[in-house]
């Protein structure tokens, strides 16, 4: 055993930090450092300048642009990208719909979609809740019926992210509706330009526009699009849930918030001392961070592991790893909360706070907190509740 | 001790509720906060009818003659349907600054006006640096022939923006976070400098400046006192309202894991479920208690015991509504996290109001500063 990193890994870290911080404009990385998204435009930005260096989609398969990299590479990787507030490659295309063709598509569908997907030349997104079909999802009834060479598809998606950016969508439809819930489920292409496909945007509670409704109207979508073989979608949709079995933590984001919160913090007075050296705020502080380092340490544990587990096959430890990470993560949005006080309370949109000439209220990323501790109570809703994930341990783990 | 409402109060608390309940609708509301002053003068009208504007006021003043039950019950049903009319600002804090000031010539002038509904006012008292120091002041009053005048800046002013008349806190002498040398002053608001936004609950706010501004004088000697007796007023006010908000957003999670359906059954049918919504419930009836607490001591006259007893108040429903909150989302799953649903407002709401007039943390301070909570 040893626990520190090699020098080849110390020398990969910091290669990796020069070419993010250097690579990647400032412009776009201050954003997200205070707390607004990325663009469409400054997302496909920055995925074009680290596809170009092949840093956008490291863990696939090198024929389509991996880097076969160790899990320790590709650990640090996540890392570097995040503390260094680098939009993460979208992860429909990069962590979900990619692999799953890498694996399971047919050569055309290689050809066709990887490298685009890498290069976010096609925005995809998920199309696989539904209003009746969330924690549970194999009870998804939205229907695709085979008529001649093409799928026919009636139903409906909801909360997918980012829909109304998207050329496509991935869906899990139902092509067997006698088969038990997980065995007729399919997993299909589909263009969003397709007649018969609505989008309606949702607004999320932070004020921002994140998640859409998609409705299917006899959308004819040719039989091509369907990946691998008709109903086994639920194993490739398990595979695409098992892929993200580390990334899911968010560590590096964690981190990234810290730091902001200290430094703002050192900003702010109460009465006459500076919020970071009022002993309180810091014992807060520092149990954040206490919780972080244990949870990287768990994560490398889980990481070294990689090599002794199948691909694709979801490792129970993981969930861990989601619910400790999606915790963290929204520990930190509550200190940053208590820095900023009572000027969390003022609203703006992000176009208000990008090209408003009035001043801004109060501290620096005042107008961020609030619309960020709102957002990030998705993190333990979303990619299996934090519920499922206890279910998931108890089961898997515990043996219950 | 009697927990049980009057006969009057119950009628009060009748009436407000089916006002509430009709005018504000989910979509009523919704309306409401995209309108330009965030408000709505027919629902102002309304209150002034129904006797809600003047519930704490003497009846020589038009009101109601009641007083911190009354204004309980109306904070329950404002958290309840999340009020946006400038209540809080014009009854709660300007009414309260003129009910406590001791001038009887302002109390006759104004008091009967807020009641009848024919004036907004506001309370203009936080500063950019004052976190949550109320005896923070830098904005100065000095003398002007017969009047005062005012200059500097206040932030975060609630209603600021809409209100006719301002009560504005000032610096007479003494340095900045002095508790003496304090004054409040009455402005008009016509032709101030004032800049108003939404906050993230859908209220309103202003930051508004003043300049060489002339004004009257409320009070010119130690308002010190006056005003921490309306802050704690207006603490009590936001226990009672997020305790309103709460036993909605805590109904309205039962009602859905009774309904939602997932793996054939309801969530509800979860044990583990139903032991977070238990524990919501522990948390709602904490909050509920220290409201009727906050209540029944925020008219207390010895000021310290006073203000330690809202702040215990705050702290535990700080507490009480961040666990709640959270959890009601939680168990919701995605819908919550919409605008579309009304959780999520509650959850907004009673963030913001853990940050209003001192936050959890602040007020626990208060506590640690006083050496107990009794
Ligand atoms: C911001 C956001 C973005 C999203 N983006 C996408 C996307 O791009 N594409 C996509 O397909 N989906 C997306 N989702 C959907 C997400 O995956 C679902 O919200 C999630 O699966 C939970 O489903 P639900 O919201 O229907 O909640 P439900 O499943 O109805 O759950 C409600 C509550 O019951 C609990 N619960 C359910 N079953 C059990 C059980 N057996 N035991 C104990 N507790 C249980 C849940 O944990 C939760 O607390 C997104 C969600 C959000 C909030």
């Amino acid at each position: 055993m040893d626990l520190s990193f090699t020098a080849e890994e110390r020398a990969f870290r910091a290669e990796l930090r020069d070419f993010f911080h250097t690579a990647v404009p400032d412009r776009i990385r201050r954003k997200l450092r205070e707390g607004l998204h990325a663009s469409k435009e400054e997302q496909v930005e920055a995925q074009r300048i680290l596809n170009a260096r092949g840093l956008a989609v490291p863990h696939w398969p090198v024929e389509w642009g991996g880097q076969n990299w160790s899990p320790i590479q590709t650990y640090i990787y996540q890392d570097e990208l995040q503390q260094a507030s680098v939009p993460s490659p979208l992860p429909f295309n990069c962590s979900m719909v990619g692999p799953v063709i890498a694996e399971f598509g047919s050569q055309v569908h290689k050809q066709r979609f990887l490298a685009r997907a890498a290069n976010l030349d096609d925005w995809w997104c998920q199309g696989f809740s539904e209003p009746g079909a969330g924690s549970d999802l194999a009870s998804l009834r939205t229907a695709a019926v085979r008529d001649g060479d093409h799928f026919v598809i009636n139903g409906q998606k909801t909360w997918t992210t980012l829909g109304q950016y998207a050329d496509w969508i991935f869906v899990l439809a139902r092509t067997d509706m006698a088969a038990k819930k997980q065995e007729g489920i399919s997993f299909i292409l589909v263009d969003m330009k397709t007649p018969g496909i609505t989008v309606r945007p949702i607004q999320t509670i932070d004020g921002g526009v994140e998640v859409n409704e998609v409705w299917f109207d006899d959308v004819r979508v040719p039989a091509e699009n369907l990946v691998g073989e008709i109903n086994k979608g639920w194993d490739y949709a398990k595979f695409l849930l098992g892929n993200e079995r580390t990334g899911i933590a968010r560590i590096g984001i964690s981190k990234a918030r810290l730091l902001r919160i200290r430094e703002l913090a050192a900003m702010e007075h109460v009465g006459e001392i500076r919020l970071i050296d009022d002993p309180k705020f810091r014992e807060k502080l520092v149990n954040v961070e206490v919780e972080l380092k244990a949870l990287e340490m768990t994560q490398l544990r889980v990481v070294a592991q990689e090599k002794y587990l199948p691909r694709g096959k979801p490792n129970p430890m993981s969930s861990v790893l989601k619910i400790k990470g999606s915790e963290l993560q929204q520990a930190t949005t509550e200190l940053m909360m208590d820095v900023i006080g009572p000027y969390v309370a003022p609203f703006f949109t992000e176009e208000e706070l990008e090209f408003r000439n009035e001043p801004p209220i109060g501290p620096d990323d005042a107008a961020t907190a609030a619309p960020m501790y709102f957002n990030m109570r998705k993190v333990s809703i979303y990619g299996g509740s934090n519920e499922i994930q206890r279910n998931i341990l108890a089961k898997a783990v515990l043996g219950f | 001790m009697d927990f049980d409402l009057s006969d009057d109060q119950r009628l009060l608390k009748d009436s407000v509720d089916r006002l509430v309940a009709d005018i504000y609708g989910f979509e009523q509301r919704k309306a409401l906060l995209a309108s330009s002053d965030g408000w709505s003068r027919e629902n102002w009208a309304k209150f002034a009818e129904l006797g809600l504007l003047g519930a704490n006021f003497a009846e020589q003043h038009n009101g109601f003659g009641g007083g911190a039950v009354e204004t309980m019950l109306i904070a329950q049903a404002f958290g309840r349907g999340l009020v946006v009319e400038p209540y809080l600002a014009t009854v709660t804090l300007a009414g309260g600054l003129l009910r406590h000031c001791g001038v009887a010539s302002l109390q006759d002038e104004y008091l009967p006006r807020i009641a009848a509904g024919e004036v907004t006012m506001c309370f203009a008292h936080h500063e950019r640096l004052a976190r949550y120091n109320q005896d923070y002041v830098s904005v100065s009053a000095t003398r002007a022939g017969d009047g005062w005048q005012i200059n500097g800046e206040k932030s975060l002013v609630l209603h600021g923006a809409t209100a006719d008349k301002i009560i504005v806190s000032a610096r007479i002498s003494g340095a900045v976070t002095d508790a003496g040398g304090i004054g409040l002053f009455l402005v008009d608001a016509a032709g101030l400098q004032r800049r108003g936004y939404a906050t993230q609950d859908g209220q309103r706010a202003a930051e508004i400046s003043f300049s060489a501004t002339p004004a009257e004088a409320v009070l010119s000697l130690d308002a010190h006192g006056v005003i921490a007796q309306t802050i704690d007023e207006a603490s009590a006010f936001l226990c009672a309202e997020a305790v309103g908000a709460m036993e909605d957003m805590h109904a309205t999670t039962i009602d859905y894991m009774k309904t939602r359906k997932q793996f054939g059954r309801a969530i509800g049918e979860f044990q583990v479920l139903q032991h977070r919504a238990v524990d919501m419930l522990v948390e709602l009836e904490q909050a509920r208690s220290m409201s009727l607490y906050a209540t029944m001591m925020s008219s207390e006259t010895d000021a310290a015991e006073r203000s330690r007893a809202i702040s215990a108040a705050r702290v535990q429903i700080g507490t009480s509504s961040r666990k709640l909150g959270q959890e009601a989302i939680q168990l919701h799953g995605g819908i919550a996290m919409t605008m579309e649903y009304k959780v999520g407002h509650y959850f907004k709401r009673l963030t913001m109001i853990e940050k209003t007039f001192g936050d959890t943390e602040s007020h626990r301070a208060r506590l640690v500063a006083a050496g107990t909570a009794f």
